[in-house]
């Protein structure tokens, strides 16, 4: 049954064998990026864990490092795995944004309100 | 890429009606929508967990919850390996993750034996994942070894996870590593579900590959779209490994 009134979006995603060897060839790369994160993540973990380095200065800029290598994973993910980063640019940012800015928003407004919280409860730390 | 996505389209025609000013399928843009608002109800699970963590005192830590692996017996974390069997999982989850976006590839370019592969591939995969999270489950809570245990731990003198204690005459819950707990389940569970049911989703999709049906349709779109909640699943997992077994 042959449908003139619906344009098949899905049939313009095919692609040929030689496109297909360079997208599959960008698929193990990112295969390797994901894997070394993950591999420097564990090895700083065992390592540098928080039960060794203690609660300094150092165990802030891990934790700070983990975030940063937790971002870098998950745009990754999103922007190569999912397909987002080839998409319309109009419909990535309409994924993205209003996401950011709803997650950011609240991540400020609960540590911030926790942070006076926790000067009430324990005000001795 | 080829095709609709890439092609310039003059703007007043995209955005005049008749068309998909994305060049997206409908089904795609709308599992897309799902997502986004999964991915908010996990945003907020982990900004609670924060919220918890910052007004509590006392907290585990992190890399110390889970210190088991197959076959070794080891009772506290420096006899055991701490963070090893979860890097596992987390690298398992990552693979099935590859093997799904190759199966999309290969439906791009109609090659359905390649599809059946990877997509068995990935279904292996995410019940690895499962089978793994049940152990470490039964690790976690039960046996002498487990740092949150839901029966009476000796060695603390009660109940770990829903504890209560008496202040002032009040009885309050007790804050700290009970959260810790509560929330560990709450979180590493809701995820565990969406991996079964991905893998789920996975299995009606393979079975449809086998029986041909996309191969009749003449595309595979929902090999894309089953594809887009697998790797949304591994996204999930990214967080829950930073949040819960690092941080």
């Amino acid at each position: 049954m042959e449908r003139d009134d619906i344009i098949e979006y899905s049939l313009g995603a095919q692609h040929s064998e030689e496109e297909g060897k360079k997208i599959r060839k960008n698929i193990w790369k990112v295969t390797y990026i994901l894997s070394a994160i993950t591999f420097v993540e564990v090895l700083v973990g065992v390592l540098w864990s928080k039960s060794v380095v203690g609660d300094g200065d150092l165990w802030a800029s891990i934790k700070i490092g983990y975030l940063i290598l937790t971002v870098i994973k998950a745009r990754y993910i999103v922007l190569e795995f999912m397909h987002l980063g080839h998409e319309r640019k109009s419909f990535r940012s309409t994924i993205l944004y209003p996401y950011l800015f709803l997650i950011l928003y609240l991540i400020f407004i609960a540590l911030n309100e926790a942070t006076a919280v926790s000067e009430v409860n324990f005000p001795i730390n | 890429m080829a095709g609709e996505v890439s092609k310039a389209i003059d703007p007043k025609e995209l955005w005049g009606g008749g068309r998909s000013p994305f060049s997206l399928s409908y089904g795609k843009m709308m599992m897309w929508f799902f997502l986004i608002s999964d991915a908010l109800t996990f945003g907020a699970f982990l900004v609670s967990l924060g919220w918890f963590r910052y007004t509590s005192d006392a907290w585990p830590i992190s890399d110390q919850v889970f210190f088991h692996i197959p076959f070794i017996h080891s009772a506290t974390p420096d006899e055991g390996f701490p963070l090893l069997y979860v890097a596992f999982m987390t690298f398992i989850l990552i693979v099935s993750s590859v093997t799904m976006v190759l199966a999309v590839e290969a439906g791009h370019r109609n090659d359905k034996k390649t599809v059946i592969k990877y997509m068995v591939l990935t279904v292996i995969g995410g019940l690895i994942f499962l089978g793994s999270q049940v152990w470490e489950w039964a690790g976690v809570i039960a046996g002498p070894d487990g740092l949150f245990g839901t029966y009476d731990d000796t060695r603390i003198g009660g109940n770990y996870l829903g504890g209560w204690e008496t202040v002032n005459n009040v009885l309050v819950p007790i804050v700290g590593p009970d959260q810790y707990a509560q929330f560990f389940y709450c979180v590493t569970g809701f995820h565990g579900l969406h991996v079964f049911s991905g893998v789920i989703i996975n299995i009606i999709i393979l079975i449809n590959v086998i029986g041909g049906t996309y191969e009749r349709r003449g595309h595979y779109e929902m090999v894309e779209k089953g594809g887009l909640y697998w790797h949304f699943v591994d996204l999930v997992w990214v967080f829950v490994f930073t949040f819960f077994y690092l941080l």
